[in-house]
């Protein structure tokens, strides 16, 4: 069984219709790539994942995603409940102002009831070390989190998304506000997520993606074009607009 | 947005019911004001605005010479104010170097913080002495020809009023102008000195004229401070419901008859000075609307552009 | 030869400009220096331990202070903060995280319109609300009325500090699967104390100073009381009756009191403007804390 599975997934943004039927599975453990031209809805898609969509004003989203089973546009499910499962890291790095490096960590935990400090404690090791960022902070975990330099303040995002230990994380375009080396180490971060999380990362960098995905998926304007292991779609991509966009023809 | 969650549905109708509750009690504070003048209002209808008399003892009232005041004084700090906070806004913005435009600023925010009444004590303590005994005589031995400058000179009176509010609205243009001054970006100023102005040239260009209307707002808005400003007038103008052409003559605003009479007044007399309340309310709202229409358009204009 | 004219004339019109703008900074700044050191040298004669913790004490008596006016003061600011703060604080952050329907649009233009109202008719409009039904003068139509003052300061810098926060940070929350009300309180609100403390500092100095909301309806009281059903003194007012007075020593105590109330005043909004700028602020309280041994110096 696959961790998320999509089916005739449609969103829009008040009348305008941005995610057009999309159906979708990923498997557990793997990191799948969703790339595309500018405003083809990617990121709109990535968001309703999570049902985070819907709480623009005027959105709505149609369809059903099911998360280890369980359909979360189902009657009757919490958004808020549901996101505790689904982790999600943003484009513009966003750890928490005034609240501490440690503090951010462990705030997703904090706020669903956890209190002890030595768990917490545990809890911000733990994660830390899988954001690969503990050796870097673990002398100033009570620095502010805005003290961190942009690269870091992702890895402190990642972290935190992990706290409250989703199956699945999704990546908003991670690293497109970050300086190439900390791309680099972002990009090293997600291979090793991949052993215990699965991931769905939008990316503007087509090579990005074919460094580190198992799967990708080629949008256009909401639509799913191709979709496939990352060796065929970049090496024999089946459709004509897929080979046009890898090539550089547009995009 | 879809509100899902049971808690957030609570935390929402919480809020709503404050701010309604907030809206509701305007509504009825105004109500009430209608409410305490409605005596006055059967009795005078349109004439309180047109008759200049005011009799306690005879209970004869009419708001005439405090709607006069009002103006007179407004404006004539208005006068006085306005170039000055102008230049002050330029100065701070474009000219000082950022520290002591920073510096300068606070001080004119002081200017803004001290409270009403010490200013009243100022003026009359000392700058009405001050116009008594050196400005009076000074402008009507060199302007005495103009009805301005007729009659003697208590130190108390409009004149003395009206400089008092030019130096309490001045903070209130200044910092409005400032935030105008700032919207405007910087590639107008680099295009004008671009052409060889000098910064007087650059100035005059690319920042006074496109933020004219946001200078006339501010404008109007210190001239709304100016017509509500209270005890500071209250204490300098002389509390008499005169019409005169002298400044040197005492008088009185709607402000500062009602904060002079109010205490120990009574009756039919309550009600007249809760109407010129009424009225006060009204004119208030009514500039202090007219300047955010002013200001409110003037930067859209610039969000076309 | 006519060009190289113009040009000096252009030269001479900016030096002019230039000067036109230091008197313009000069004449402004002139009444601020003027009336603080006025006040200044008038009041501190006044001013001794007698002053903060004596009652009046009739004409002619040498001695006697202000202090029930100053606890009046900060009894009805208090009264006024407890009404103000709360009802503030909700209305901003309603206004900032749900500011988009009708009843958004109508309170933020009730607001407005409040903030816009001179203080004296608040004074009426308190005099008819409180005075009125309860037939007395009180303390508490005092608070009331000071509390209108408050409200719109408050409402407005707290909505002006939480649209602040960029969105993204509030979808990180979500994100996370917090409820919006937590994300709200707990990322939003309490990310944003600084900027929300300084607003309400601002909103108290300024009741602090305010006169005419209290003339007609906590009208002024000769003794210290703390009975929020009765008349009660405060500073601005028991300036504003002796500086009437005929009487000379109560004009000196005037003084005195613009004093204090300027201290203050003046004191609370620089201490908010420290609380917004303590970036360049704490290093040097850090420095003055070192040098006057406060504290042992701890690894930074």
């Amino acid at each position: 069984m696959n961790v998320l599975s999509v089916k005739n997934l449609k969103a829009w943004f008040s009348d305008h219709y941005i995610v057009k039927n999309i159906s979708l599975e990923y498997p557990e453990k793997t990191i799948s790539a969703i790339i595309g031209p500018s405003g083809c809805g990617k990121s709109t898609y990535i968001r309703c994942l999570n049902r985070i969509h819907e709480e623009v004003s005027g959105a709505r989203a149609e369809g059903s995603v099911h998360l280890l089973g369980k359909n979360i546009y189902g009657v009757g499910v919490d958004p808020v409940r549901l996101r505790k499962n689904i982790g999600m890291v943003f484009q513009k790095p966003n750890p928490f102002p005034s609240m501490s490096i440690f503090e951010n960590v462990v705030i997703g935990l904090k706020l669903q009831g956890m209190t002890q400090k030595g768990k917490l404690m545990e809890a911000a090791e733990v994660c830390l070390k899988k954001a690969a960022l503990w050796n870097e902070v673990k002398d100033k975990l009570h620095h502010l989190g805005t003290s961190l330099s942009g690269g870091q303040q992702q890895r402190l995002c990642i972290a935190r998304a992990l706290a409250v230990n989703p199956p699945v994380l999704l990546m908003d375009e991670p690293t497109s506000a970050l300086d190439p080396i900390a791309s680099a180490k972002i990009e090293e971060l997600m291979l090793e997520l991949k052993n215990e999380y699965t991931v769905v990362v939008v990316t503007h960098n087509m090579q990005q993606a074919a460094r580190i995905a198992d799967f990708t998926s080629f949008f256009i304007l909401g639509e799913l074009i191709e979709h496939g292991a990352s060796s065929d779609i970049f090496t024999n991509p089946k459709n004509q607009k897929t080979e046009d966009y890898i090539s550089g023809r547009f995009g | 947005m879809k509100i899902s969650n049971r808690e957030d549905a609570v935390s929402l109708f919480l809020m709503k019911t404050m701010a309604a509750l907030v809206v509701a009690m305007l509504f009825a504070l105004i109500l009430l004001l209608f409410k305490v003048s409605l005596p006055a209002i059967k009795t005078f209808g349109f004439k309180f605005i047109t008759s200049t008399e005011w009799n306690p003892v005879e209970d004869r009232f009419g708001a005439l010479s405090f709607i006069f005041g009002t103006c007179l004084t407004s404006t004539l700090a208005l006068l006085m104010a306005a170039p000055l906070s102008i230049g002050v806004a330029l100065f701070i913005n474009e000219v000082l170097p950022k520290r002591l435009g920073n510096l300068l600023a606070l001080f004119v925010e002081m200017i803004a913080s001290i409270p009403s009444i010490v200013f009243g004590l100022w003026g009359l303590f000392f700058l009405a002495p001050w116009i008594k005994t050196l400005a009076a005589p000074w402008l009507k031995l060199h302007f005495g020809f103009l009805p301005f400058f007729n009659g003697p000179s208590f130190g108390i009176g409009f004149l003395t009023a009206s400089l008092i509010l030019a130096v309490m609205i001045t903070p209130t243009i200044t910092s409005v102008c400032r935030e105008v001054f700032k919207a405007i970006p910087p590639l107008q100023k680099e295009a004008a000195l671009a052409l060889g102005a000098t910064r007087y040239e650059t100035l005059k260009i690319a920042v006074l004229s496109p933020s004219l209307s946001g200078i006339v707002g501010a404008i109007v808005l210190g001239f709304g401070r100016a017509v509500g400003e209270t005890m500071a007038v209250a204490m300098v103008i002389g509390n008499s419901a005169t019409i005169s052409a002298s400044l040197f003559s005492p008088g009185a605003t709607m402000a500062s008859v009602i904060a002079n009479e109010y205490p120990e007044a009574s009756g039919l007399q309550i009600s007249s000075l809760c109407f010129v309340g009424l009225l006060l309310f009204f004119i208030t709202i009514f500039i202090n609307g007219l300047a955010r229409t002013i200001i409110w358009r003037g930067q859209n204009k610039w969000r076309r552009v | 030869m006519k060009k190289y004219y113009y040009y000096l004339l252009r030269k001479l019109k900016n030096i002019i400009f230039h000067l036109a703008l230091y008197t313009c900074a000069t004449i402004v700044l002139l009444p601020l220096f003027l009336i603080i050191k006025y006040v200044m040298t008038k009041g501190i004669s006044s001013i001794n331990w007698n002053f903060f913790v004596q009652m009046p004490k009739p004409v002619g008596e040498i001695g006697g202070g202000m202090a029930h006016a100053i606890a009046g003061t900060i009894y009805m600011v208090t009264v006024a903060g407890l009404i103000a703060i709360p009802v503030g604080l909700t209305c901003g952050i309603y206004l900032a995280e749900y500011g988009q329907g009708k009843l958004a649009r109508t309170l933020r233009f009730c607001v407005d319109l409040l903030s816009g109202v001179p203080s004296i008719i608040v004074g009426i409009f308190t005099y008819a609300l409180i005075v009125m039904p309860f037939k007395t003068f009180s303390a508490f139509a005092g608070g009331t009325g000071l509390s209108i003052i408050m409200l719109p300061i408050i409402v407005k810098s707290t909505e002006e500090i939480l649209k602040l926060v960029p969105d993204h940070i509030r979808e990180a929350g979500l994100a996370l699967g917090l409820p919006r009300w937590k994300v709200i309180y707990y990322i939003v609100f309490k990310g944003s104390l600084s900027g929300i403390v300084t607003g309400i500092v601002l909103a108290i100095a300024r009741a602090g100073g305010e006169t005419a909301p209290l003339l007609f309806t906590a009208l002024s009281a000769t003794h210290l009381s703390f009975n929020l059903t009765e008349p009660m003194a405060s500073l601005p007012v028991q300036i504003y009756n002796y500086a009437i007075s005929p009487f000379a020593s109560w004009q000196e105590q005037a003084w005195a009191g613009a004093v204090v109330l300027i201290a203050l005043v003046l004191g609370l909004n620089l201490t908010a403007k420290a609380i917004v700028h303590r970036q360049i602020f704490y290093p040097y309280l850090q420095k003055m804390i070192l040098v006057l041994g406060l504290e042992k110096r701890k690894n930074i």
